[in-house]
């Protein structure tokens, strides 16, 4: 018993990683009908570089950490917005989706062949150590991770539902053309959308970094885990992508405890493929009707 | 009439010179290394390893008057570009090739070094190998059923376990090493309570970890490639593992050492070659090495860097460049570090190509690789 209470702490806090990345999965759809497929690279990058500005610059990870925020809300936000997503858009979804796969081939390599093939080893914010509770002991770190990424989530709702520029990206979100006659800077709300985004990828890096290690291709794994996770809980929903996140990081942890190691990579698929077959719209999505 | 006999003896003249002028130019060595992909930290310090040593033999005039040329080329880790750049290497005309480093790439391009008849030398462990029949297969570290014998004497006689739990890698090198423990855990009387299997390039390791700590057993022995033994040593530390962690030479390399930080503490393993070893070469090596790359080599780089002065020693036996004639030599033969001391240790090849030499026992203590025992090889080296 003590070891499923474990497990679920450990994955719930594994699968709120996961959680971010598909919040932000889910905000740039929701806004601008973007998908993509470089979500992981948009975690790899800030990695890179708050370890640059930690091991080159020589500054403290907090302060790293804001420059690297707004580092990435240029480049990941703005830069990439304006780049890739304006022109491509008008042309639809597919080219969009391709030219974020291509993206994230383009960045891998770069990074690669201009920084690093090797794995660099990152330092969690988290102090060592267990937290014993009764006969319970988690890590601090899992606590650490568990308890910053609610946090964002937390602000993140407040900030959609209690402020007026929140309840304009919703609007946003919802009718364009309808939050467009209302008088709502619809440019702006897609804009800030995007930064949320990159915001959203630097704290996933900084959570899991210190698990997965900083390498050209970490971003795989998460990027992948983080779309089923956003299908799974729904796409159109932004509560949607905490939990399928959560589901994804829990049932991972229990089945490798559980059945075996080898099967745990190919849940969130397993989960996947089985939401998509009975319940498209994901578990907390809602049906959007489409004129032909 | 006298004119055209001087076309034939002129065209001579001049295969007789470009003939010559071969014979002169610099020797081709190519290095197949997994510059990217889930082996770089293996590649990389291999490579490195290599070309420190042909930098060496080329300052000191080369090997039999010619220098070196060495050209690597990136596997990516993946099996079929080693196989595919295993050809390009017998298209160039390689003396030698150095690599790949991991088993499971070697094991597929080493068809093709064989057709052309070409000596490849392999950091790759997994038994399977040498056990192929392969003439021109040589090995820069200990094959497995060399080295867990000695580290499962280990885990009986000093650790006094009685249950091991074994979490290994899913691939050539990983099984090759799981099945070479788990017989000779088997020999020493000692139960193995887990058999995990982990992914190549896995980053979550807190259920495997977890399956380790269910099994209840005496210690756990870690068999996996360096970047997840990284991630391993950090997972076993966040769950607060108390017991003894043991492994081969990928457990406390350099690299995994810096990745894990303070988690690879109190890890011990059988290494087959470390630059913490006392013997004044080693020591030379270490610090010829830190000079040229600025970071502290890992036993990869010590394997790439002794081949190439198994190459250097071999060809002057010879006395020629002619590969068929270095296999036959390679097989049987002992290079002595006092003669060459780019060989590190004193080593001897068996006839499958398989090497013996000392080994050490080695525990990570304040982030530094710390010489326990020195072991000495499976049989005395004549």
């Amino acid at each position: 018993m003590v070891d499923l209470v474990q497990l679920i702490i450990s994955g719930t806090a594994t699968g709120a990683i996961y959680a971010l990345c598909a919040l932000g999965f889910t905000l740039l759809w929701q806004a601008s009908g973007t998908i993509n497929f470089a979500q992981g690279e948009f975690v790899m990058v800030p990695a890179f570089l708050m370890l640059f500005f930690i091991n080159t610059a020589g500054l403290p990870l907090w302060v790293a950490f804001l420059l690297t925020c707004l580092v990435a809300m240029i480049l990941l936000g703005y830069t990439f917005k304006r780049a890739m997503v304006d022109p491509l858009i008008r042309h639809g979804v597919i080219p969009l989706v391709i030219a974020t796969l291509g993206l994230s081939i383009g960045v891998k390599q770069l990074v690669k062949a201009g920084v690093t093939a090797q794995a660099q080893p990152f330092n969690s914010i988290f102090p060592d150590g267990l937290l014993s509770l009764g006969a319970l002991r988690v890590s601090y770190m899992d606590v650490g991770t568990l308890v910053l990424a609610g946090l964002i989530v937390i602000s993140l709702q407040m900030f959609l539902n209690r402020t007026v520029t929140g309840r304009a990206m919703q609007a946003v979100a919802q009718n364009t053309d309808s939050a467009r006659v209302l008088g709502i800077n619809v440019a702006r709300m897609v804009l800030y959308t995007f930064l949320i985004n990159a915001v959203l990828s630097v704290v996933a890096a900084l959570l899991v970094t210190p698990t997965y290690l900083a390498k050209f291709d970490m971003g795989e794994s998460i990027g992948l885990k983080a779309f089923y996770a956003a299908i799974i809980g729904g796409f159109n929903q932004t509560r949607g992508a905490l939990l399928g996140g959560v589901l994804v990081g829990v049932l991972e942890n229990l089945t490798g405890a559980y059945i075996s190691p080898a099967y745990k990579e190919g849940v969130a698929l397993m989960l996947f493929l089985v939401v998509i077959i009975f319940k498209p719209e994901g578990l907390l999505g809602r049906t959007e009707e489409r004129k032909v | 009439m006298k004119k055209f006999d001087l076309i034939p003896a002129a065209l001579l003249g001049l295969v007789v010179a470009t003939g010559c002028f071969a014979q002169q130019g610099p020797i081709p060595i190519v290095g197949l290394v997994e510059l990217s992909g889930t082996g770089a930290t293996a590649g990389t310090n291999f490579d490195n390893g290599v070309k420190l040593a042909v930098k060496e033999i080329n300052a000191a005039g080369g090997i039999l008057g010619r220098k070196i040329q060495y050209t690597s080329m990136d596997t990516q880790s993946a099996p079929q570009t080693a196989k595919a750049l295993a050809q390009k290497a017998v298209d160039e005309k390689a003396y030698v090739v150095m690599g790949p480093v991991f088993s499971g790439s070697f094991i597929v391009s080493m068809a093709e070094t064989k057709r052309a008849e070409i000596p490849n030398f392999t950091g790759g462990e997994a038994a399977n190998i040498t056990q192929q029949g392969n003439p021109y297969v040589f090995r820069t570290s200990f094959t497995q059923t060399t080295a867990m014998p000695k580290l499962a004497r280990y885990i009986k006689d000093t650790v006094k376990a009685k249950t091991v739990a074994i979490v290994w890698v899913n691939n050539d090198f990983g099984k090759g090493g799981r099945d070479s423990m788990t017989k000779a855990l088997e020999a020493q009387g000692i139960k193995v309570a887990a058999d995990v299997s982990t992914d190549p390039g896995q980053v979550d390791f807190s259920a495997a970890v977890l399956k380790v700590k269910q099994s209840n057993a005496d210690a756990a022995f870690v068999y996996t490639n360096e970047e997840e033994s990284a991630r391993a040593l950090r997972e076993f530390k966040k769950q607060g593992y108390d017991k003894p962690i043991i492994g081969e030479t990928t457990l406390t390399g350099q690299k995994v050492i810096e990745l894990a930080g303070d988690a690879a503490n109190g890890a011990v393993a059988h290494v087959g070659l470390t630059v913490d070893a006392p013997q004044p070469q080693i020591k030379a090596f270490d610090q010829k090495f830190q000079a040229e790359y600025k970071y502290k080599s890992d036993h990869n780089g010590m394997k790439g860097y002794s081949g190439m002065y198994v190459v250097k020693a071999i060809t002057e036996k010879i006395g020629k460049l002619d590969s068929k004639e270095f296999a036959k030599a390679l097989h049987g033969a002992t290079i002595r570090a006092k003669d060459y001391p780019g060989v590190l240790l004193d080593v001897h090849f068996d006839a499958n190509g398989d090497l013996d030499r000392e080994s050490f026992l080695v525990k990570v203590e304040g982030g530094k690789q710390v010489v326990t025992a020195t072991l000495p090889p499976v049989s005395p080296i004549q």
